[in-house]
């Protein structure tokens, strides 16, 4: 048994901006840690698990590296970085390296999508697969949206006594379903022929083809599109539906909701990761992460659903909330941050109030799900979560609400609803 | 000798606080506005003055009734049943201005300087003219009454209200003396002294102008009244830098009742009025704003430019600024940003205003 997660490449994820000039999206902090570590931790946990394949087309580099490092010491499973020689797709990239990833005789194996949050039911998953289907079946992880937002995600129609899938549509602009696919799966070896089926179609579609760019494009596979919706109605797709928490990653904010969710979860199964009210410590509100090498000033208020990094400093009287502080920032007294995301190294002068707006997904429909909508709307900039790029610096006393600020930006005067270049 | 304070009307301008009290009983620097100009003309010798008001005249009485004592001056009410304008009041007022057979002063009951009185009667004795009028110097002039005079003997040549083109930039400051003769060229009706009397006046060269040394401000509205409690404090400075506060964490003129508390780790001013039984509580940061009595600002907050209301109470690590005005009683929660709020008496705010506008 093994896990693959894709973690994309600098191509996507420009949503992420201008987090995601410093660091690769899947490296971004989720309450606490970067945001694959949450994936890792659940398939270490699932016994029998052998090892876990990264695959994604970003260059090398030493955040990664240095992570993967870190993450099989913790784990104590081997964990390896698979880099595609160009974007292959949701499916290309792991039928590129199909060899790699059945080695050692895998019988079957996890896929999950980097940009997600969950509660990662991976056990249920195989359990429910014994239950129906058989050995061979392919299951879906699905969850539940609102009719509107459905639109968003692909569509999975199932049959309600076995739970296979009849049909299958990746964003349908009509409605088909409320269950939407979670980007977690779990394969068996067959996959690989059905992808391969795609494989072959695609480079007969190029022989007829003038204008190709040659064999770049066949090798191109969506499971989404082109794996799944033939799949559907086979008998061979299941999905298996989870109530459990989950929200894509997609942008800014949608990191802040993560947060919210992850930490959430710490609450029940990991309280010890939160930070308590203590004597002589910072005042603590709801959940709240703290890296263990940050200084907090004993007058701050932080929380809820704060995440606060390596070496962060807090001055006195300073308030948190609904934010994540990056590592190396620093706040200086009196300062109110609410609904931001202050990157690494920044700087906030005193007195200054960094605010954001939440978009977060209606709290009184059990379904909904965060919207990732556009940067502008009507021309207008979108009021949403302010970022803060790394080594940027607020002086003391201004206000900067609904903002976004690129690195190294060394500000002097109050900001709103502006992207300050 | 005697005057009349030009009270008049409901003060809408400096709403939402006029709502809650009489425009001259707001406390401008820490003392009603009517109370500088009260001891003032006590100061020039005057021992009556007498107050033309239309609205909140009971609550007007009262405090009136306590300054009598204090001050040693008379003070009468001339109740306006109707609207009399400008010139209206001094017609209903006859009898009492026109008793002493002397000069009486007359000014607008906005209006915020170093009073000049005493030299203003002097002026006018000297050119044995009708009226005397108190000019000043402003930037923008055609906001106001602009008066042409000559450069020697100050006689009054032209008056023309709110030009459209430059004429001059000197302006009618609001402060007059007049000989009781003026009175036979006002009736008991509506009547602008700007616009009716004072043109005829200086055709026939009995109306004269004396220049205002030092500051000079219309505090009628709320951008004006901070803008004047700068000149205020800065003047005070000038004259009586011992009633300022000073200590760590004090810039600039700053004026504190010795009834207010002010926290630790605060940086209060410049240009800050705190009002009696005001508390500051742990690092706050104010500029440029007036307290009023009675109010808490919560820790951590941050005020520019604001007049924060009798018994208001401001929560904490809030962010008020350009021009917030809090009505009397008025609640703010915590972490909000209020950016140019109008906010009527006995409000409770619980959600930010990121832009200017008014919460009833």
């Amino acid at each position: 048994l093994k896990a693959v997660i894709l973690i994309g490449g600098p191509q996507k994820g420009t949503r992420f901006r201008p987090l995601s000039f410093e660091v690769p999206k899947p490296l971004f902090p989720v309450a606490g840690v970067p945001m694959v570590q949450h994936h890792i931790e659940a398939c270490a946990k699932v016994p029998g698990l052998k090892e876990i394949l990264l695959i994604g087309f970003y260059q090398p580099n030493e955040a990664l590296s240095r992570f993967l490092v870190s993450a099989q010491q913790e784990f104590k499973i081997p964990i390896r970085y698979l880099q595609e020689y160009a974007a292959l797709g949701t499916g290309g990239g792991i039928y590129h390296f199909r060899d790699q990833i059945l080695s050692g005789g895998a019988e079957a194996f996890f896929v999950l999508n980097a940009d997600v949050c969950s509660e990662f039911p991976l056990q249920e998953m195989l359990e429910f697969r014994q239950r129906h289907g058989d050995m061979h079946s392919f299951v879906i992880l699905g969850t539940t949206a609102n009719r509107t937002q459905a639109l968003n995600y692909g569509c999975i129609v199932a049959n309600t006594d076995t739970q296979e899938v009849q049909h299958y549509v990746e964003k349908p602009s009509t409605f088909v379903s409320e269950i939407i696919n979670c980007g977690i799966y779990l394969f068996t070896p067959a996959i690989f022929q059905h992808i391969g089926e795609v494989f072959q179609r695609n480079q007969q579609e190029l022989v007829l083809e003038e204008n190709s760019n040659g064999w770049q494009r066949a090798e191109v596979i969506r499971l989404e599109q082109d794996v799944f919706t033939a799949l559907a109605g086979s008998g061979k797709l299941y999905v298996y539906k989870t109530d459990g928490f989950w929200s894509q990653i997609k942008s800014a904010g949608s990191a802040i909701y993560a947060s919210r969710l992850y930490l959430n979860q710490y609450s029940k199964k990991h309280p010890e990761r939160l930070a308590q009210n203590k004597p002589g410590g910072p005042i603590i509100r709801g959940n709240v992460y703290i890296h263990p090498t940050a200084s907090i000033d004993s007058t701050a208020v932080l929380g809820p659903n704060v995440s606060i990094g390596e070496g962060v400093t807090v001055g006195a009287g300073v308030r948190v909330r609904e934010s994540i502080i990056l590592h190396g920032a620093s706040l200086h007294d009196h300062t109110c941050v609410l609904n931001t995301i202050v990157g690494w190294d920044s700087t906030i002068g005193r007195w200054a109030r960094v605010e954001g707006t939440p978009s977060d997904p209606n709290p009184n429909d059990p379904y909904a799900k965060i919207d990732s909508e556009t940067l502008f709307r009507d021309g207008r900039l979108t009021p949403s979560i302010t970022i803060l790029g790394c080594s940027v610096t607020i002086p003391a006393e201004v206000v900067i609400l609904n903002s976004i600020v690129l690195p190294h930006k060394e500000l002097s005067r109050s900001y709103k609803n502006q992207i300050i270049l | 000798m005697r005057a009349l304070i030009l009270v008049g009307g409901f003060g809408t301008r400096l709403r939402p606080l006029t709502l809650s009290r009489p425009k001259p009983l707001v406390e401008f620097c820490n003392k009603a506005v009517l109370l500088h100009q009260l001891e003032a003309l006590r100061q020039a010798g005057v021992d009556h003055v007498v107050l033309a008001v239309s609205y909140m005249s009971e609550a007007l009485e009262a405090a009136m009734r306590e300054q009598e004592q204090r001050l040693g001056i008379r003070i009468s009410l001339s109740h306006e049943k109707e609207p009399l304008g400008t010139a209206g009041p001094l017609a209903l007022a006859r009898d009492l201005l026109a008793e002493g057979g002397e000069p009486f002063f007359v000014l607008n009951s906005d209006v915020i300087c170093e009073f000049p009185f005493a030299a203003l009667a002097r002026f006018h004795r000297q050119h044995g003219g009708e009226g005397s009028l108190v000019v000043t110097r402003v930037e923008e002039p055609a906001k106001y009454g602009v008066v042409v005079s000559d450069a020697d003997t100050g006689r009054i040549c032209r008056f023309v209200e709110k030009p459209r083109v430059f004429v001059s930039n000197k302006i009618n400051a609001g402060l007059y003396i007049f000989s009781p003769g003026i009175l036979q060229r006002i009736q008991l009706r509506p009547t602008s002294i700007e616009k009716e009397i004072f043109p005829a006046m200086a055709q026939e060269g009995k109306l004269y102008a004396m220049e205002l040394q030092g500051f000079w401000m219309d505090i009628g509205q709320p951008k004006d009244f901070l803008t004047g409690m700068c000149m205020y404090l800065q003047a005070l400075r000038a004259q009586h830098p011992e009633k300022l506060h000073s200590g760590p964490g004090v810039v600039g003129n700053v004026l504190v009742d010795p009834s207010a508390k002010i926290g630790a780790n605060c940086v209060i001013g410049p240009n800050v009025t705190i009002g009696a039984g005001v508390v500051v509580e742990d690092g706050v940061r104010i500029k440029r704003c007036t307290v009023l009595k009675g109010a808490r600002i919560r820790s951590h907050s941050w005020l520019e430019s604001c007049i924060v209301g009798w018994s208001c109470s401001v929560g904490q690590w809030v962010r008020m600024e350009n021009v917030t005005v809090l009505g009397e009683d008025v609640i703010v929660n915590d972490e909000l940003y209020l950016n140019g709020a109008n906010v009527l008496p006995h409000k409770s705010i619980t959600e930010s205003v990121p832009e200017p506008r008014i919460i009833m």
